[in-house]
């Protein structure tokens, strides 16, 4: 193997996944219990003309299915910022509190019969006060580390559980279900996924931008310094566009597991370690997954819905297990 | 253009490493730098590197502290190869090394064909050249060490610092790497300053040496004058046998 073939596996990996995000987005369109051909669905894109066709794909699926691609490329994109800035390969989009602040915030208001703006208002609150206490703790002073920012993340992620096990225990029966799926992840209720498409344009900047200087961060942080990385500003910038990024995700759909944690090592496993290609490559096999995942939770025991965080870990497992198998 | 260190005080909390170090060290010399495990040479490199602030004293290239360069800047004049790092590369040998082109990066997105033939020639140089398409993680700890020096000298700055460069490398290539190092600083006018732990190396490889001993004391002068057999022993803190050949001194402790 040599480094020009190593150039050409990225690109062979790109055609693959880019079909993949297109064959999932055209799938998440058409599959469902109103019947659309694919000739439809052409049609449709071509020549649109009003009606239910129209309707079910611009106003039902086409939103969900953006909401799933952008949700599943942040925890992506997430993910593997944080197995760089923790240096560990088990970080994941959850392991900084994000997610537990969040769903903390949405237990609560859900107990208290919020409706869906309040609710949603209360998770990004408290996913936003969990960045904060973890930045102000994690980064302060001179003699900053990153294993006391990974153990603060943990130490409140812990904290945070608890209360929502609490929350969950003292809350009337009629409101355990929708803190169930809003726990395991679920798109059925995802908004507006626009502020999510914004968060993964930035922080994909700030991947390919920085590519390089990720590359010697994830190596080493006082050998990034010693080549020229400003490494405290990076490693602030990197926790921002990872912690936000799962907020924008955690927002749109919930705590969904797996994708986050194992989409990145997937590419990896593949043998794409450059940050350069590993940043866009991993953003289109999270956000393909998980539209194909959401696709399976909405359409395999229709007309029941599935939480789909249940279905990427039923997924995911074995195909990283086949990974693995293959890995030197 | 060198290297000057006045009145250095070095300390880690709770202890003084040394202090009242001044030495200067200008462009063809290499320097040995000798002392006791934990007597503060690694601390010392990364405070000339610019990474680390001296407690007192001040450390100077060119006449500037490397510390208030921008980075990549810096990075251009001074480099450092570390004992170890923090976790394994999983790229190629040639990316590994091509990573030290950084500080010579001049596009955002790409590395250019110069920064290629840079790699290249520097794991040539450290005879790596035919692993050169082989996963750095599949490296043993000779290869590896190895392939870290051709990062440096991809790097290609005018002051190297080395921490234990020869660590991990069989007889040949300490030989080998050593011959390097000193063709650097002849050939290519640079300066080098290298932590060894050898007592057999130094008197015959280096123009100069630095000794720290217990207590924050140091020597620091030509090798001729430094390296004897009453300072290595208060160095080392244990006797010494000495042999001469051919002009030249080693020391060999007693077993």
């Amino acid at each position: 193997m040599s480094p020009g073939n190593g150039l050409a596996r990225e690109w062979h990996i790109a055609v693959a996944l880019i079909a993949a995000t297109i064959a999932s987005l055209s799938t998440a369109l058409l599959a469902g219990t109103y019947p659309i051909s694919a000739r439809e669905l052409v049609d449709s894109v071509l020549f649109p003309v009003p009606g239910v066709v129209h309707d079910v794909i611009w106003q039902l699926r086409a939103p969900r299915a953006m909401a799933a691609f952008a949700c599943g490329g942040l925890l992506a994109l997430a993910g593997l910022l944080l197995q760089v800035l923790l240096r560990n390969p088990l970080a994941d989009p959850y392991v900084l509190g994000v997610s537990g602040g969040a769903a903390l915030g949405a237990l609560l208001a859900l107990t208290f019969g919020a409706g869906t703006a309040l609710m949603s208002t209360a998770s990004l609150g408290g996913a936003l006060a969990a960045i904060l206490i973890v930045f102000i703790v994690g980064f302060r002073g001179r003699d900053w580390n990153v294993y006391r920012l990974l153990l603060t993340g943990i130490v409140l992620s812990a904290g945070f559980a608890a209360l929502a096990s609490l929350t969950l225990a003292l809350a009337p029966q009629a409101q355990v279900k929708g803190m169930l799926f809003w726990l395991m992840g679920d798109l059925a209720y995802a908004g507006s996924s626009l502020p999510a498409w914004a968060i993964l344009a930035v922080g994909a900047a700030l991947v390919v931008t920085q590519a390089v200087r990720l590359d010697l961060l994830a190596l080493d942080e006082i050998k990034a310094q010693s080549l020229g990385v400003a490494v405290r500003p990076l490693q602030a910038a990197v926790f921002l566009v990872a912690a936000f990024a799962t907020v924008a995700a955690v927002q749109l759909a919930g705590a969904i597991g797996f994708v986050g944690l194992m989409v990145p090592h997937a590419v990896r496993l593949m043998g794409v370690t450059r940050h350069r290609a590993l940043a866009p490559l991993a953003i289109l096999l999270g956000g393909s997954f998980l539209t194909v995942a959401d696709v399976a939770a909405r359409t395999v025991w229709a007309p029941l819905q599935l939480p789909v965080g249940v279905l990427t870990a039923l997924f995911g497992v074995p195909a990283m297990l086949w990974l693995l198998g293959r890995m030197r | 253009m060198s290297l000057a260190c006045k009145g250095v005080m070095l300390a880690v909390p709770g202890r003084v490493l040394c202090r009242g170090l001044s030495f200067t060290v200008t462009p063809g010399e290499v320097w040995a730098v000798l002392g006791a495990n934990g007597s503060g040479k690694t601390t010392l490199l990364h405070a000339i590197a610019g990474l680390k602030p001296c407690a007192a004293g001040e450390v100077s290239w060119n006449g500037v502290p490397p510390g208030t360069h921008p980075g990549r800047e810096r990075a251009r004049e001074v480099g450092l190869l570390m004992q170890q790092e923090d976790s394994t590369f999983w790229g190629s040998t040639l990316e590994y090394v091509r990573l030290g082109r950084f500080p010579h990066m001049r596009s955002w997105f790409a590395w250019q064909r110069d920064d290629d033939e840079r790699a290249a020639a520097a794991l040539d140089a450290v005879g790596l050249a035919p692993l050169a398409g082989r996963s750095y993680s599949t490296l043993s700890g000779g290869e590896r060490q190895r392939a870290r020096i051709a990062q440096l000298i991809a790097q290609a700055p005018r002051l190297i610092l080395l921490d234990e460069p020869l660590q991990h490398l069989d007889l040949r290539h300490q030989a080998l790497a050593l011959a390097l190092f000193r063709r650097l600083a002849r050939e290519e006018m640079r300066a080098v300053v290298m932590v060894l732990h050898d007592a057999l190396w130094p008197g015959r490889t280096c123009s100069h040496a630095l000794l720290v001993f217990e207590g924050g004391f140091t020597l620091a002068g030509a090798a001729r004058d430094v390296l004897t057999r009453e300072n290595l022993e208060r160095l080392y803190g244990c006797p010494l046998q000495e042999f001469a050949q051919n002009a030249a001194r080693y020391f060999v402790p007693h077993v």
